[in-house]
């Protein structure tokens, strides 16, 4: 059995992050398992512009974003396991994992962070009628065919789904040759931002169709076409508006999903919201010792904030480690008001010393609309937002000195005030 | 050369058939239309063990569903095929339908059905508290099981194979002559010679039938459409549940799989002649699914799907199985007509069909080298961490998950295709290992599943396909 | 004359209004930093954008090596960039802002590898 201070499982930019800001705060024995054969996760694949602008103030593709953290955890003693996968990790923090050089391991951790990320929600879930040929698949598959293994996986393409992955792969089949024919999204509006419409589908004329979805899959062998339609104000599809469209792949962008099963077979408490686990303010999950962050916790749509996310845990489970975690914990659940879907944290110790960033997700889009935070009933900022969308995430902040007036009856609700 | 014997379908009977018949010493054959055994019927229905009571008495279903019943644990125990004996029931939803519970007890009296009993509503509800409030009874079946039919079906051939069965891919019967006591089978993969030939070609039997002259039976297809809900709610019932069944069949169903998984389904529609290889899902179907599920358990959801498919069976116009030889050519064999209850009845039917074909040649020797124990198939997954660890050094490909959802490893989907008969293309693998079967469906390891077959096969992996013929993955090199 | 866009320079994608004549911008409004001013000007003269892809690489791990613009480069360009891209094969070892194609096209942009391989 090996023994380390912290374990950290997943590699791509949470788990680095993590692991980075642990050291930093002066945790000795850090080690990180990754379950691919490199680290970076799934910024390898991304190789499209448009990370950095936040934590680097400058443009970077995936690969130079997750470059810069591998660098770093190469110039310090963390040590890392590739194509090693996590099994199970028990109540006492101790972690089974898997690889081909060492077999199974059995890694005794004083804390753990889990940053698995998320996955894409197949077809299956979807109920989409048609035959199981070949050609339909998620848009990160896809990505991963063209942009590690450098075959062309269709050459008439529709996406279902206006996420930014969907949006990313419509502009990156359009320049490797393929004609992406139309992009489909359910709702009336796009999950996406605003910029990836623009620059990946107005740029190369790809259609996008809202409140449009795939009914029917054809074809015996590999997809020969779909059936798209319109769907009415509870999405179900309008038989009337049915069309055919050629097609020899179907790519889906619809829905991540937090990777949780490790964290569930610790008992670890998962909101129903954001399909990743109840977290404090240092990313702490309610089982002692046991931190969450990144794409595992709650879907991001931009890394820098999974970067600075997973810091705040790094720096959580060295305090755990290190004896510096502020000796009392009063702990209060925060609450969503009107047009807040999820808040992460879920609960705050009322005894950090720190300023405290909550982060939501809206349900719907408003234009105008406040942003507005209140403690014990009483309003603490009122902002007004241009925009809010369900696509882009926002936060509001606590103040140190707001969190200190608090104790355990204290209540936090944001809301959405139009 | 002229085989003793050719089978015509790898499906459950087909192989099946093929490892009873390893047991003489005679040169068979294993014929498949495509790149895959258990291709049709086998792979798309409720994976049900019936214990017998719904077949008329006196029926060739009756007979052999209460045969193999019997036979499937054993018969799954010596192939290493997961096989579970959860009993079923058949759930009244009202007063009314007691009475049909009532005379579906007493068929099963008729049938020879060992341990049923009739359940009051308290000691239904005991058992399975899950079901709707409606339900007020049930018969129970403590005899039925599940199983998986596909793994039932690679195991088979597998064996079959070891024990000198000859198996051919896409080898499908197009033409059958018959001279001088000799058929001529007509492949696109060539022609080969029988001297007897059994048809276990399921939906298209009626076809292979007609090329000999025999049209004494048509194959209508019936489509049924299916759910499959995550592992998350596979413990919902511990039973499989029916509801009273219909002129169309036994209804939907809720049954927990032997992966334990939640199945829901099956529909009952049939279609044109045209359409027997439409395996298509249709929105119609599944919304029936989604509703009558719920009429069992109200708390189904498929919110919780993971997939759905359809399976399209072969229901044949006479109403009965079609087994043994045929009025128009005795070294003709049928082995059709197989629906509900085929899978629970399969092991009983490969070992009559066998017995005809042997005591039809006659002085059949046995096969001294037969083994009927398939080699033990390592699963990772379900192995003590001392099993993994030495499975591990002595193969450091067992070390390396291919399959996150399903912790399936590197090694075991290299045993899949290096076995008897193994697989060839992604579903292929996908079926024998159960890698891309769970949550992601194969989103993270379906590349990865595809380089060890380009690599295990030798070829490039835009050769690789999903399940054969057309179904490419991969189109050229982007560069 | 008037034009509505939506900012690519960062993941806001600010509603920008921008007035103009011929090739004269008149005014931007509408942008939050000076990046969506230059944008909302580059785009009404000559739109340019970012691209990336990949190039094949011979003697590395992956077949593959992805690449970037160092530059945006004229909107009307990119799929001639592409080409060009296509046609280029490197040796590995390749490093991370390597030049793959220098002044692709003669715009002053070079192509550069964005992983090591």
């Amino acid at each position: 059995m090996l023994n380390y201070d912290l374990v950290v499982v997943g590699g791509g930019p949470a788990g680095m992050a993590a692991a980075l800001k642990a050291k930093e705060c002066g945790v000795e024995r850090i080690i990180i398992l990754e379950r691919a054969e490199t680290l970076g996760g799934i910024l390898e694949q991304c190789i499209h512009s448009g990370f950095g602008l936040t934590y680097f103030k400058e443009e970077l593709s995936g690969p130079e974003y997750a470059a810069r953290f591998i660098d770093m955890v190469e110039k310090t003693d963390i040590v890392v396991k590739c194509d090693t996968m996590v099994l199970d990790i028990d109540e006492n923090n101790l972690v089974t994992a898997v690889n081909k050089k060492d077999g199974l391991l059995k890694i005794q951790a004083k804390a753990i962070v889990l940053a698995m990320g998320c996955r894409e929600r197949p077809r299956g879930a979807l109920e989409i009628a048609g035959t199981r040929c070949s050609g339909i698949m998620t848009a990160g598959t896809a990505q991963k065919y063209v942009n590690l293994d450098g075959y062309m996986p269709g050459k008439k393409v529709v996406i279902l789904g206006s996420g930014d992955i969907g949006l990313i792969m419509a502009r990156r089949m359009t320049l490797e040759g393929a004609e992406v024919k139309v992009v489909c999204e359910l709702m009336p509006y796009s999950g996406g931002l605003n910029r990836n419409i623009v620059q990946c589908l107005n740029d190369y004329n790809i259609p996008l169709r809202l409140s449009t979805t795939v009914v029917e899959t054809h074809g015996k062998d590999r997809l020969e076409g779909v059936t798209i339609a319109q769907v009415d104000d509870h999405l179900q599809p309008i038989e009337s508006t049915k069309e055919y469209i050629e097609c020899d792949t179907l790519m889906l962008s619809v829905g991540l999903i937090p990777e949780n099963e490790l964290t569930k077979n610790v008992g670890i408490a998962i909101d129903r919201v954001t399909n990743g686990a109840v977290v404090d303010e240092m990313r702490q999950t309610d089982h002692k010792g046991v931190f969450a962050c990144g794409n595992v916790l709650h879907v991001h749509d931009l890394v820098d904030f999974v970067t600075m996310e997973s810091q705040l845990a790094g720096q959580g489970a060295a305090d755990y480690i290190l004896g510096n975690a502020p000796a009392e914990a009063v702990y209060v659940n925060t609450t969503t008001g009107n047009g807040v879907r999820y808040l992460v944290p879920q609960r705050v110790n009322v005894k950090n010393p720190n300023d405290v960033k909550l982060y939501f997700r809206v349900g719907k889009i408003y234009k105008g609309a406040k942003v507005v935070l209140e403690i014990d009933g009483r309003i603490i900022s009122s902002k007004k937002r241009p925009k809010l969308a369900p696509g882009e995430m926002e936060n509001v902040i606590i103040s140190a000195a707001e969190l200190a007036k608090m104790d355990e009856n204290s209540t936090i609700t944001v809301r959405v005030e139009e | 050369m002229c085989y003793d014997v050719a089978i015509i379908g790898a499906g459950v009977i087909g192989a099946l058939t093929a490892r009873e018949l390893s047991r003489f010493a005679l040169n068979t054959v294993l014929l498949e239309a495509t790149n895959d055994v258990a291709m049709g019927a086998t792979k798309a229905n409720s994976a049900i063990v019936h214990a017998g009571f719904d077949a008329k008495p006196g029926t060739l279903k009756a007979k052999f569903n209460v045969k193999g019943c019997e036979m499937m644990p054993s018969v799954c125990k010596e192939l290493s095929v997961p096989y579970k004996n959860n009993g079923s029931l058949v759930v009244a939803f009202s007063p009314e339908e007691m009475d049909h519970v009532r005379a579906l007890y007493e068929r099963g009296l008729a049938n020879g059905v060992p341990q049923m009993s009739i359940l009051n509503e308290e000691e239904l509800k005991a058992m399975e508290p899950s079901l709707a409030p409606e339900a007020c009874g049930a018969l129970l079946a403590a005899s039925a099981g599940i199983v998986c039919p596909y793994e039932l079906t690679i195991a088979a051939t597998e064996n079959a194979v070891t024990n000198g069965v000859e198996f051919r891919r896409n080898s499908k019967v197009e033409g059958i002559d018959f001279e001088n006591g000799v058929f001529t089978l007509h492949t696109p993969r060539g022609d080969l010679q029988a001297k007897y030939v059994i048809n276990c070609a399921g939906v298209h039997s009626d076809d292979v039938s007609r090329m000999v002259g025999d049209d004494s039976f048509t194959i209508i297809p019936r489509r049924g459409e299916y759910f499959i809900l995550d592992k998350a709610v596979g413990n919902m019932v511990s039973h499989t549940i029916f509801q009273c069944p219909t002129a169309m069949g036994k209804g939907i169903l809720v049954t927990p799989t032997v992966d334990c998984n939640l199945m829901i389904g099956p529909t009952a529609e049939d279609l044109p002649k045209e359409d027997e290889d439409n395996t298509a899902t249709t929105p119609k179907g599944l919304a029936q699914v989604k509703k009558f599920a719920c009429k069992s358990c109200p708390a189904v959801s498929t919110r919780n799907a993971i997939t759905s498919f359809t399976g399209v069976r072969a229901h044949p116009d006479v109403d009965d199985f079609i087994l043994g030889p045929s009025k128009v050519n005795a070294q003709f064999i049928q082995g059709a007509g197989i629906e509900s209850p085929g899978l629970s009845s399969a092991p009983a039917i490969a070992v009559y069909l066998a017995h005809v074909v042997a005591e039809a040649i006659g002085d059949v020797k046995a096969n001294e080298s037969f083994n009927g124990e398939r080699k033990d198939v390592f699963r990772f997954r379900h192995a003590t961490d001392e099993e993994r660890a030495a499975a591990i050094a002595k193969n450091p490909a067992y070390g390396r998950i291919i399959c996150r959802c399903e912790t399936i490893t590197e090694g075991e989907i290299i045993d899949a295709i290096r076995a008897p008969a193994g697989a060839r293309d992604v579903d292929g693998v996908k079926r024998r290992t159960r890698a891309g079967m769970g949550r992601c469906q194969g989103g993270f390891c379906g590349s990865k599943v595809v380089e060890i077959l380009a690599r295990e096969l030798g070829c490039d992996i835009n050769d690789i396909t999903k399940f054969g013929s057309g179904s490419n993955i991969l189109f050229n090199k982007t560069k | 004359m008037k034009r509505e866009l939506t900012c690519v320079a960062c993941p806001l994608g600010c509603s920008i209004t921008v007035e103009y004549e011929g090739t004269e911008v008149l005014s931007v409004t509408g942008n939050t930093c000076k990046r969506g001013d230059e944008y909302a000007r580059t785009e009404i003269v000559n739109p340019t954008r970012n691209i990336a892809s990949t190039v094949k690489v011979v003697g590395g791990v992956h077949p593959v090596v992805p690449v970037k613009t160092s530059a945006p480069i004229p909107k009307t360009m990119i799929f001639d960039c592409m080409k060009e891209i296509n046609n280029v094969c490197v040796n590995a070892p390749v490093s991370i802002g390597q030049v793959v194609i220098p002044n692709v096209l003669g715009t002053g942009v070079d192509i550069v590898a964005t992983n090591i391989d």
